[in-house]
């Protein structure tokens, strides 16, 4: 029941974010500020993570296949897991710890010290005012932070295969072309979409419904983060069967 | 005016209010004053619409806010202006910027005009030269004064103060009590304070309610209250020994 109540109202909470803003030029300064905090302010995080895991799944690769298959499959695993999973849903979820606390807590301490009161007694739409910037921005950022993660975990595997010898440049560059699909980058960025919507609102409910002081704020940012990543599983999940199958 | 009719609100079991009547009038501070936790924060939330009444109605002059949907009172709450106990200014803002704010939002006015007016109001609380300065940047009773000035910067025809006072030094709780006062006569504004700090009542206040139990158990002039009510009122007002001294001095 207690999961009923929280998605009745998480809906309700949607309806109020998903509404025209009052002031249209207010809106864009805020949607410019939210695209360089979750954008610009993650690419170091971003590029860290896919350059390493890059470089991690083509050693691992190359350790596996070892001497009976052929070496191309290095690049070919390289391109798939970066593409298929670990840019559009590890990424995502990395984001839900960075991203999503900070608009937890952002949102919760403005709960708390009556910020959000003091707009809606201005008669503002506060959950339009300040989450509507964070959403679209979320929504439309994220899926450029997974395609900068997609080339440099690409790029890095490549540059790794080549440095310790595990594939020919001719060979990895075979794996990395056979049997593509585009239909694969399609599907990837779809599901990021969708991942970055959660990711972002769902901290947003857990911050604008926080009541007491810093120790509630707290807990309301660690709600968000856990129930983000837990949604993001789900949403995966779904989305894969819907989209590839 | 702002009239209650037969307001009530429960939280659970427990009901805040009971059936509350009250009027307040244009160009008179109206205190609200009451114990901790005697439903005077929820008396004023009801009345504003931050929380929904069981039962009851709230008119601003003659506007039955309480049946209004959220599209309606966007209307009403333009004329209303809030400063809260902890001053709610808006962190990323300069204290400018948060005078500004609702002047961006709402008056369609141009860059310039936006400006001169938050500068104006600036003035007003005697901040003009505080207006780059982060909240973070700026004492209780700075923020306090950056609330009135955001709070009067639409003309508001009502204007809400809850414990404008709580957590100042006795000097600055006058100038904020002076403040609302002067601001309540110059814009004929219907003024409500909610407080607990006797000082101020009798610094600022035309006339109080005093909230016990839910109800308003008690309503008058500020000299009428000196003249003491019912007993929980006296235990109310009289508890400090200041206050039995203002008593006595009015008595003689």
């Amino acid at each position: 029941m207690r999961v009923l109540y929280h998605i009745g109202r998480y809906t309700q909470l949607l309806g109020a974010i998903l509404r025209r803003p009052a002031r249209g030029k207010v809106f864009w300064k805020l949607l410019v500020a939210e695209l360089e905090a979750i954008g610009l302010q993650s690419l170091g995080i971003v590029a860290l993570l896919s350059v390493f895991m890059g470089a991690v799944i083509c050693l691992q690769t190359a350790h596996q296949i070892s001497g009976w298959i052929p070496d191309y499959t290095v690049g070919f695993t390289v391109r798939q897991t970066m593409i298929l999973e670990f840019s559009p849903t590890l990424i995502p979820v990395i984001l839900a710890g960075k991203v999503g606390s900070a608009i937890a807590s952002q949102i919760g301490t403005m709960r708390v010290t009556e910020q959000i009161d003091a707009l809606e007694i201005m008669g503002i739409n506060s959950a339009n005012h300040l989450l509507l910037p964070k959403v679209i921005a979320g929504v439309l950022i994220i899926p450029c932070l997974v395609v900068l993660s997609m080339v440099l975990g690409i790029a890095s595997g490549t540059v790794v295969a080549l440095a310790t010898g595990v594939s020919s440049m001719a060979d990895f560059e075979y794996g990395m072309r056979i049997d593509f699909k585009a239909f694969d980058v399609v599907y990837a960025l779809s599901k990021t979409t969708v991942f970055a919507f959660i990711l972002t609102s769902v901290p947003g409910y857990h911050g604008f419904y926080a009541q007491g002081g810093a120790l509630e704020v707290g807990q309301a940012a660690t709600r968000g983060v856990v129930w983000s990543v837990v949604v993001v599983m789900v949403a995966n999940l779904v989305l894969t069967q819907l989209l590839l199958n | 005016m702002i009239e209650v009719q037969g307001l009530t609100k429960s939280f659970g079991d427990q009901a805040v209010l009971r059936s509350i009547d009250a009027r307040f009038h244009p160009g008179e501070v109206s205190c609200v004053i009451g114990r901790s936790g005697s439903g005077k924060s929820v008396l004023t939330k009801c009345i504003v619409g931050l929380f929904e009444p069981d039962s009851g109605s709230v008119h601003f002059d003659g506007r039955n806010f309480t049946a209004m949907n959220r599209d309606e009172r966007v209307e009403v709450r333009k004329e209303i202006g809030m400063l809260f106990q902890g001053g709610a200014l808006f962190d990323s803002l300069t204290v400018e910027e948060n005078v500004r704010f609702p002047l961006r939002m709402f008056s369609g006015w141009d860059e310039e005009r936006i400006r001169a007016r938050a500068a104006e109001c600036l003035q007003r609380v005697e901040l003009d030269k505080a207006g780059a300065r982060y909240p973070s940047e700026v004492s209780g009773g700075m923020k306090k004064r950056v609330g009135i000035a955001r709070a009067i910067a639409l003309n508001p025809r009502y204007l809400f103060c809850d414990e404008p006072n709580s957590g100042l030094d006795p000097q600055t709780a006058i100038v904020i009590d002076t403040l609302i006062r002067e601001l309540t006569r110059e814009f004929k504004m219907t003024t409500v304070v909610v407080s607990h700090d006797m000082n101020s009542v009798m610094e600022a206040s035309d006339r109080v309610h005093f909230v016990h139990g839910g109800r308003i158990l008690w309503n008058g002039t500020r000299e009428t209250l000196l003249a003491g009510g019912p007993r929980e009122l006296e235990d109310f007002v009289f508890a400090s020994a200041l206050m039995r001294r203002v008593r006595s001095a009015h008595q003689t």
